[in-house]
């Protein structure tokens, strides 16, 4: 469902802040398969997850989503295909628009956008019915401006909104970083009842190892730009989070030989 | 004043409120601070009255001049996106080259529409024979060409193509990652509002009888001191209200402006009037920062009023 072949990005080049940001990442994603991927900062976790999006173009490499090749593709369009909930609540809302208004922008995506009210009746009963589900009562409030919900709650919308349209990958990237623990507990449980009752394609970043264990059916660790740790199945379900750790300190532990070897 | 000066402020007020919708647009919507209005207004007014001396229909030469605006908003959109320019900087560059387009267009620096035939013409021959003077059928007249327009553009902005440009303008990451193509939207924009600055240009010119290259100087300010005193005293989330004080906010600021032209123990003269309206607008961007301690207030009551708080704790 997604692929990113040997994909290379690089921030700033030529200049002395030079930083290989992704350095030959290779990533297959079978339909229906739930990777969460954690590292360090700077491992490139967020980067790989821009490269899918679009928003970054790498200078190398080949981005798949669903069978087509979408390298060349601006974020707008492929967002027609992927969803994303951001890590900050204030970017995957608009906080100007009304609660109805920001459904509808989601709803509308991947259709054409043509002059036709953006709400009429059955859309409000539609997204007063999907709301619901949240149990938070947002159903009467429609109207009420996006600003003046608090993040969890417009997390809840965002993840909403990035099923409304039909959409069958979806990019998570820290989502639930920015909230405290019983709300992004409260955010993560919805997200895996949505993914599993709609069965979503999905990559999560986080930095929590343990939400990276709890959740999905497999995991990456991504460090300095590369994909050093890739595990699925029992091999994973065996995993603990100090093994996890450990893993962690070993990989870095390599880097540092490896490195001083070469300087050596 | 006299009925004439005020039904005077009222129509200049409605003229004015077209450009008001079209500085809304770039600036609130789009959030684009576009001052290409001072070029694409004397451009619609340029384009509008050659049109008629040569002879087109008054009709054809209005929605030429509304092309001729789009386009200049094209060119401002096309400098942004595409180049980088800084928005300021890049409608400032189309400001300053319309200057000279305009002077072009019309072959020197003003024309004359006294005695031309114009939209208006058949209006006011009509209440004319009816017995109504013309100081009270040409405001009439242009109310009637700035509610199709402001019924216009509010149906627009609550349609699913509107409500992308909304977007846009007020989270364009958001936008983006809802699909909508962010450039694509300022294009359009920018059209649109300066499509409705040459549309104030043009009645301008057909109200007022005349065209002339100098008569933008300052037009940006006009609209923005409207689109702002229309924000102030008629505050609503409903788009059709919205946009409806834009156009009240002008004809409120040429009525004040009319006063104080008028009340001679101010001693201003009609020159006075770009000094009066940045000194009204400075006033409007100050005033409302030093009222924060109400607007606090009312912040909190709206904020508890529609359960904010415990909606919010309920999420956690």
């Amino acid at each position: 469902m997604i692929g990113v072949s040997d994909i290379h990005v690089t921030f700033g080049a030529g200049t002395p802040l030079e930083t290989k940001a992704l350095d030959g990442v290779d990533l297959e994603i079978p339909t229906g398969q739930f990777v969460t991927v954690i590292g360090s900062n700077g491992a490139g976790k967020s980067t790989l997850l821009n490269v899918v999006t679009g928003d970054i173009r790498p200078d190398q490499g080949r981005v798949v989503v669903g069978g087509t090749d979408v390298t060349r593709w601006s974020a707008p369009r492929r967002a027609r295909m992927v969803a994303r909930v951001f890590q900050d609540p204030m970017a995957g809302t608009c906080e100007a628009l009304s609660i109805e208004e920001n459904l509808a922008l989601a709803a509308a995506r991947g259709h054409g956008r043509g002059l036709a009210p953006a709400l009429g009746a059955d859309r409000r009963e539609r997204f007063r019915e999907t709301v619901a589900r949240l149990g938070l009562g947002l159903e009467s409030r429609l109207g009420d401006r996006m600003g003046l919900l608090s993040g969890g709650q417009r997390q809840a919308v965002s993840l909403l909104m990035a099923t409304l349209s039909g959409m069958k990958v979806l990019l998570l990237d820290e989502h639930t970083a920015a909230l405290d623990p019983r709300t992004g507990t409260f955010v993560l449980d919805l997200t895996r009842q949505i993914v599993a009752e709609l069965g979503l394609t999905v990559l999560m970043v986080t930095h929590s190892m343990r939400h990276a264990l709890d959740c999905g059916d497999r995991t990456i660790m991504m460090h300095e730009g590369r994909i050093v740790f890739d595990v699925a199945g029992a091999e994973r379900d065996g995993l603990d989070v100090p093994d996890l750790l450990q893993l962690f300190t070993r990989v870095r532990g390599e880097q540092l030989a490896d490195d001083s070897l070469l300087l050596g | 004043m006299s009925l004439v000066a005020f039904l005077g402020a009222v129509e200049i007020g409605l003229v004015f409120g077209v450009i008001a919708l079209g500085v809304f647009l770039a600036f609130r919507i789009l959030n684009f601070p576009d001052l290409t209005v001072d070029g694409s207004f004397p451009l619609g007014a340029a384009v509008v009255a050659t049109l008629i001396v040569a002879g087109v229909n008054p009709w054809v030469a209005t929605a030429v001049a509304i092309l001729a605006g789009a386009a200049a908003g094209l060119v401002t959109a096309f400098l942004n996106v595409r180049f980088g320019i800084l928005h300021l900087l890049a409608s400032i560059l189309t400001m300053i080259a319309l200057f000279s387009v305009n002077i072009r267009i019309m072959g020197r620096p003003n024309t004359a529409l006294i005695n031309e035939e114009t939209i208006l013409t058949p209006f006011l021959d009509w209440t004319g024979a009816l017995g109504m003077p013309a100081f009270v059928a040409k405001p009439i007249f242009v109310g009637i060409v700035v509610l199709v327009v402001l019924a216009l553009l509010a149906r627009f902005l609550t349609s699913e193509y509107g409500l992308a440009m909304r977007a846009t303008g007020a989270n364009p990451r958001m936008a983006r990652a809802q699909g909508i193509d962010t450039d694509r939207q300022v294009y359009v924009g920018m059209a649109m509002s300066n499509g409705f600055n040459a549309l104030g240009g043009a009645l301008f010119a057909q109200t007022n009888g005349f065209a002339d290259v100098t008569s933008g100087l300052g037009t940006i300010v006009v609209g923005l001191a409207a689109v702002i005193l229309g924000e102030t005293i008629l505050r609503s989330r409903v788009m059709a209200v919205i946009v409806i004080a834009c156009v009240l906010g002008s004809i409120l600021y040429r009525i004040a402006i009319a006063l104080a032209l008028n009340a001679d123990f101010l001693g201003l003269k009609a020159s006075d009037l770009q000094l009066a309206t940045a000194v009204l607008v400075a006033l409007a961007l100050i005033l409302p920062n030093a009222r924060n301690p109400l607007k606090a207030l009312g912040r909190g009551r709206a904020g508890s009023r529609s359960g904010g708080k415990a909606a919010g704790k309920a999420a956690q």
